[in-house]
């Protein structure tokens, strides 16, 4: 506690400074930033009733962070596990993880210094406050590349994604998909040589392995991919921070458990999977991908990532409870449609959930058009009764 | 209006040629002839030949229905326009063919989609069926500048990044391709251009207040 007392003390201190006729003013939105970021404001509503919860949106953020972390830890040991792997060389945890440590630490500070600069910059520019959207954005970027990924790529990419994605909008809450969905469609359309085939998912490969990811062995025709439990596990090539499914889940336990998330989005985006692959499974086809079982659909790629933290975005995803069961059942649909009958693109939980970023407005339109229209009804009968 | 005698090259016949350039472009404030920007911009050498074949079309149509206005029979006008401008094109075309061939095969049916370009039946409709030829001609010329102007930023951004040449000659040196940079696919693809566009309409209206909608 005493390093917080010294911390508000001199928030304290420096404040006069950024306040209106302050020799710092200009700065104002810096300030505010950080000075939000460490502690909860104490503003109160002055007129009318008004219900506040102590948990405001950057308070939320920090929540989505922590449910990241056994991830992004996750993925640095795996990154270690593979290179060393495909090295053939035997090496102890500490080895390994600290190999993927400083690896993965270069991708997140340059992807958060981009997107820093640019929030502050565009925040200054335009004197509004500082957009915590990038909080959660930073760590998801890093997440959603291959360990192989050069880092002036990500720093265009985020660039892209905070400046079009999102500023143009009118910043964090305005955007219509996904920020760090379009840093990765970004470097996917724009990097295709650095963001897929078999040479980018291990870093520094030796010739040990193949470094073919599940998802692009079967894409090459072959059902004979490690069996389900290891890619539960997650020790296998793939973006950082989609590979294990046992961190994913640790992640979705805290969000559902705080409430933070959407538990209708998560489990209908699942939902949605395994009923498409069902029903691939059943009809049978010349593809390999027929045959796939509907639950290793979860596991591969980054189905299980997308739907915990990547569907489940407040702002991009639909509003309404009944258009969320719709909203994520499509995108667990779309996913496997696309990775099934696209042979361009061996995964598609990218696309589909931008797809339904865009239709996720429509859906809303529908659900409370829907509710409206009951509602009259009812009201029809209960005039007609009296 | 009609009576008064003017200068041919008066200034409020000049702002017929400026404006189009700024204040009332045609991509970018009404949003006309988007999809050819979107198809032609790949490369620099293409779009500039796209850019002088719609200036042809558009200031040689524009003038010829312009004298023919008063004798056009309002119910099918429509039909005369297209007759006219689609012989504009094919002339266009067959001069592309013979004397720019590698150009016309890159630009493949666009050349002939002229046609439908927005831009040419809406400045006939708007501008040539009202008004006098030479300002018509003057108006033609100005609207399809704006449109070649917009055409060639774009392109140059997409070549330049897409490609790393700028009308067909490389620019970015080798050292940078040595030192990993890599050409940015995205810019090959038409979605680009799309944002492109979209980030020239930004810039413009930042620097014009007055087109912003007020709602």
């Amino acid at each position: 506690m005493l390093e917080m007392r010294f911390l508000r003390d001199f928030i304290d201190k420096i404040k006069p400074n950024f306040v209106k006729g302050g020799k710092l003013h200009w700065l104002h939105s810096t300030f505010d930033a950080f000075e939000t970021l460490l502690f909860v404001p104490n503003k109160v509503t002055l007129k009318g009733s008004h219900i506040r919860d102590s948990i405001d949106s950057k308070r939320n953020m920090g929540i989505v962070l922590l449910a990241l972390i056994p991830a992004l830890l996750f993925g640095m040991w795996n990154v270690g596990v593979q290179h060393f792997l495909s090295h053939g060389v035997e090496a102890t945890f500490w080895q390994e993880f600290f190999y993927g440590f400083w690896r993965v630490l270069p991708i997140v500070i340059v992807v958060y210094a981009t997107g820093f600069i640019i929030e502050f910059v565009a925040a200054q520019l335009r004197g509004h406050e500082v957009h915590e959207g990038i909080l959660v954005t930073g760590l998801l970027i890093p997440l959603l590349c291959p360990p192989t990924v050069p880092l002036w790529m990500v720093a265009v990419a985020t660039a892209f994604a905070v400046i079009i994605g999102k500023e143009v909008f009118g910043g964090t809450g305005m955007n219509v998909w996904n920020p760090a969905l379009i840093a990765r469609a970004f470097l996917f359309f724009a990097y295709p040589g650095q963001m897929s085939g078999d040479g980018v998912w291990i870093r520094d490969k030796g010739d040990a392995l193949t470094g073919a990811t599940p998802l692009a062995e079967i894409q090459a025709g072959s059902l004979d991919i490690m069996s389900a439990q290891h890619m539960f596990v997650g020790l296998m090539p793939g973006s950082i921070g989609e590979t294990s499914a046992i961190a994913i889940l640790l992640g979705a336990a805290i969000l559902l458990f705080t409430g933070v998330a959407s538990f209708r989005i998560m489990f209908s985006v699942i939902l949605g999977g395994l009923a498409m692959g069902g029903l691939l499974n059943l009809i049978g086809g010349e593809n390999v991908w027929f045959q796939v079982p509907a639950y290793y659909h979860l596991l591969m790629g980054g189905f299980l990532f997308g739907a915990v933290f990547m569907a489940t975005d407040p702002v991009t995803a639909s509003q309404t409870g009944t258009g969320k069961w719709f909203y994520g059942f499509l995108i667990g649909v779309i996913a496997v449609l696309i990775r099934v009958f696209n042979p361009a693109y061996p995964e598609g939980m990218m696309l589909a959930i931008l797809l339904m970023n865009t239709f996720a407005p429509l859906i809303d339109h529908y659900v409370i058009n829907a509710n409206k229209k009951r509602r009259l009804k009812r009201a029809q009968i209960v005039a007609e009764q009296t | 209006m009609e009576n008064k005698k003017q200068p041919l090259f008066s200034p409020a016949n000049m702002k017929l040629l400026s404006k189009p350039l700024g204040r009332d472009n045609p991509i970018t404030v009404q949003v006309l002839g988007v999809c050819s920007a979107l198809a032609v911009t790949v490369q620099l050498q293409p779009a500039f030949v796209m850019a002088v074949s719609v200036i042809a079309v558009l200031a040689v149509s524009n003038l010829l229905v312009s004298l023919l206005r008063t004798t056009i029979p309002p119910r099918i006008r429509m039909i005369v326009q297209l007759m006219i401008v689609a012989f504009l094109v094919i002339i266009v075309d067959q001069i592309l063919l013979a004397f720019a061939f590698e150009i016309s095969r890159q630009l493949s049916i666009f050349v002939g989609l002229i046609i439908t370009n927005c831009i040419v039946m809406g400045r006939l409709e708007a501008f040539a069926m009202t008004n006098k030829p030479w300002q018509s001609f003057l108006d033609g010329i100005g609207n399809a500048t704006g449109y070649g102007v917009i055409l060639l930023i774009v392109a140059f951004f997409r070549e330049l990044l897409g490609s790393g040449t700028l009308w067909g000659f490389q620019v970015i040196p080798q050292a940078f391709y040595d030192a990993g940079y890599v050409n940015n696919g995205l810019f090959i693809l038409p979605p680009m251009a799309l944002i492109l566009v979209g980030v020239m309409i930004w810039i413009h209206r930042l620097k014009n207040n007055e087109l912003i909608e007020k709602n």
